[in-house]
């Protein structure tokens, strides 16, 4: 093979340019959908799987049950239309977690990715809001595909199932922030074990996707009111059954938590990013 | 170039420190690299090289002193100076889910090229750094001189002013490390800055035309290799082994044999600038050592005479 010089250009010190933080944040979310172009069809059929098999055991299995035994136990509501846009926002959660987790450990100590981006004009701002503007880009592909799987059932009281889909983005990134900001400081997956096992899976369980949270324990009930999960699960299902309006202040508290939670994980991830790549 | 002559210095260094907590991993260093130039960092683990050059590469802040790359301060101007540096890591940075070629266009956006630019250039990359075959695949089944080499393609990417390699054939078998050399003279030729760090003297006697020598956050000399040979060693160096346990009973009978005398663990180094006749003498007194091996003086002498131990340990 005829290999001579490199191609390559020597130009004048002078010539330094600079660039805009977005447009580092642009080619960092660019990074993102690249790797995603090689592994996007197992993804979405992953996507499209776990709802149906969910809405099958719970919604119609679960919930011919539930309705035969009580039809006025969730306000005269199917179970199905009352569970779904909360296992929407659910699911959509515990794959925000995933997404914060292992892309993250990736990132910072498997193939160091981040640090190759560092040594670019990339800003741990850049490196950190590209990571996040990804997990909320997979958090609106998710939840749609659910939205659309709910509407194939038949599942949804009202148009507004189309509006579970932005509070499933929002509560995405409430939990993808803080867990992304953690997972900076770790090496390996034995905290998310932890996370997964004693965090997301007990989340799931019982923030009032699948029965209503008064029918909790007293003492677990403000835990609910702490964590951002019941709050998206709740003001999605309120969105589509339309039932916002009997309880605007509760909802709006919903959207309030919500996006504090969202803007608490934003600055911790950027913060521990930037700890972390500037030693 | 010496640094006197170059009006402005790529890199300006003065007391330039580095310090983790109560650590010190750089304690005022000074050195300027001029254009052109290829400079190296040449010191044992753990002497302060991969801090110095994690600040050069504007990604760890300087603690103390005065750093200056292209003229402009890392402190203020990071982003800005590490868009003309191309950096080659000790650890491979590479995306291994990506594959070949994809390591380098998505590298190339994040210095702002556009997507018909970056394809252009990976190719022609790839093409410099023989890997143009293995384009299309992944990077985990790559060997490590590949994936050097790659690093090498990615890095130079936006044309970087200077090449900042931080041990850049550590691991690599002999082959893999003089195909890399080869490509880094060819680069050097066509007037890139190179600086690199490493532990192997015949790397830093390959490819620096300036190198310092840094021991324990140091830097302790300073010179071309050929300068600081002549100016901390002797021209030869007659290096007598002997049969096991006959070294720790020759008190007295090795001083004078040269101008200077190194006890290793397995061997002694004559230093002279007459090997031979220095081997002769040894001869004469009766010394029966099992090897006698006459050679020039390298790097790794003025390594053991400025720290008194040698470069690998």
């Amino acid at each position: 093979m005829a290999v001579s010089g490199a191609p390559y250009r020597l130009r004048s010190a002078g010539d330094l340019p600079r660039r805009s933080p977005l447009a580092g944040l642009g080619a960092a979310y660019e990074h993102m959908w690249l790797i995603y172009r090689r592994t996007w069809r197992g993804s979405i059929f992953g996507s499209f799987v776990q709802p149906v098999l969910f809405l099958l055991a719970m919604g119609v299995g679960l919930g011919t049950y539930v309705d035969t035994a009580s039809p006025d136990a969730l306000g005269g509501v199917p179970y199905i239309q009352w569970l779904a846009p909360a296992l929407l926002v659910s699911t959509v959660m515990q794959g925000s977690v995933f997404e914060a987790t292992f892309p993250v450990l990736g990132g910072f100590n498997w193939d160091r990715r981040y640090h190759g981006m560092y040594a670019t004009p990339l800003t741990p701002f850049a490196i950190a809001f590209g990571q996040l503007g990804w997990v909320v880009t997979r958090a609106l592909m998710v939840a749609s595909i659910f939205a659309f799987v709910i509407l194939l059932f038949g599942a949804a009281a009202t148009p507004g199932i189309v509006l579970a889909i932005p509070v499933a983005m929002l509560t995405a990134l409430a939990f993808a922030g803080p867990v992304a900001a953690f997972m900076s400081t770790q090496r390996d997956t034995a905290a998310f074990n932890s996370i997964w096992r004693f965090g997301v899976t007990p989340l799931f369980l019982f923030s009032g996707t699948f029965f209503p949270i008064d029918r909790l324990p007293d003492f677990l009930q403000p835990i609910a009111w702490v964590l951002p999960l019941w709050h998206g699960v709740d003001l999605a299902r309120a969105l589509a059954l339309g039932t916002v309006g009997q309880q605007p202040l509760l909802h709006l508290a919903h959207l309030v938590i919500l996006l504090a939670g969202a803007i608490v994980g934003l600055v911790a991830t950027y913060v521990m990013f930037k700890r972390k790549l500037e030693r | 170039m010496t640094p006197d002559e170059s009006p402005t210095p790529l890199i300006h260094a003065r007391g330039l420190t580095k310090k983790f907590g109560e650590f010190t991993a750089v304690d005022a260093v000074d050195f300027d690299v001029a254009s052109g130039e290829s400079f190296g960092f040449l010191g044992p683990n753990g002497a302060g090289k991969t801090s110095t050059m994690r600040m050069v590469g504007c990604v760890s802040p300087v603690t103390a002193g005065t750093l200056r790359i292209l003229g402009l301060d890392p402190n203020v101007d990071g982003p800005r100076i590490r868009g003309r540096l191309g950096v080659v890591p000790q650890q491979d940075t590479l995306d291994t889910e990506l594959s070949v070629r994809d390591n380098l266009v998505i590298y190339a956006r994040y210095f702002g090229m556009s997507h018909a630019e970056a394809r252009t250039k990976a190719d022609a990359l790839l093409e410099f750094v023989q890997l143009a075959e293995r384009a299309k695949d992944k990077v985990e089944p790559l060997s490590g001189g590949m994936k050097r080499r790659l690093t090498i393609a990615r890095a130079l990417i936006n044309d970087p002013s200077i090449l900042l390699l931080d041990e850049p054939t550590t691991g690599l078998d002999p082959q893999a490390r003089h195909l890399l050399w080869d490509r880094l003279y060819r680069l050097k030729q066509q007037g890139v800055t190179l600086v690199l760090t490493t532990h192997y003297m015949d790397e830093a006697e390959q490819l620096c035309d300036r190198l310092v020598v840094m021991d324990k956050a140091r830097i302790v000399a300073e010179g071309s290799p050929l300068q600081l040979i002549e100016r901390y060693s002797t021209r030869e160096v007659t290096e007598l082994r002997f049969a096991v346990g006959v070294q720790e009973t020759l008190d007295g009978q090795l001083e004078g044999l040269g101008e200077r005398i190194e006890r290793l663990p397995d061997r002694v180094l004559v230093y002279s600038n007459d090997g031979e006749a220095a081997a002769a003498a040894a001869n004469q007194r009766g010394l029966r050592p099992e090897t006698v091996l006459v050679r020039r003086s390298s790097l790794e002498d003025v390594f053991l005479r400025l720290t008194g131990r040698s470069l690998v340990d």
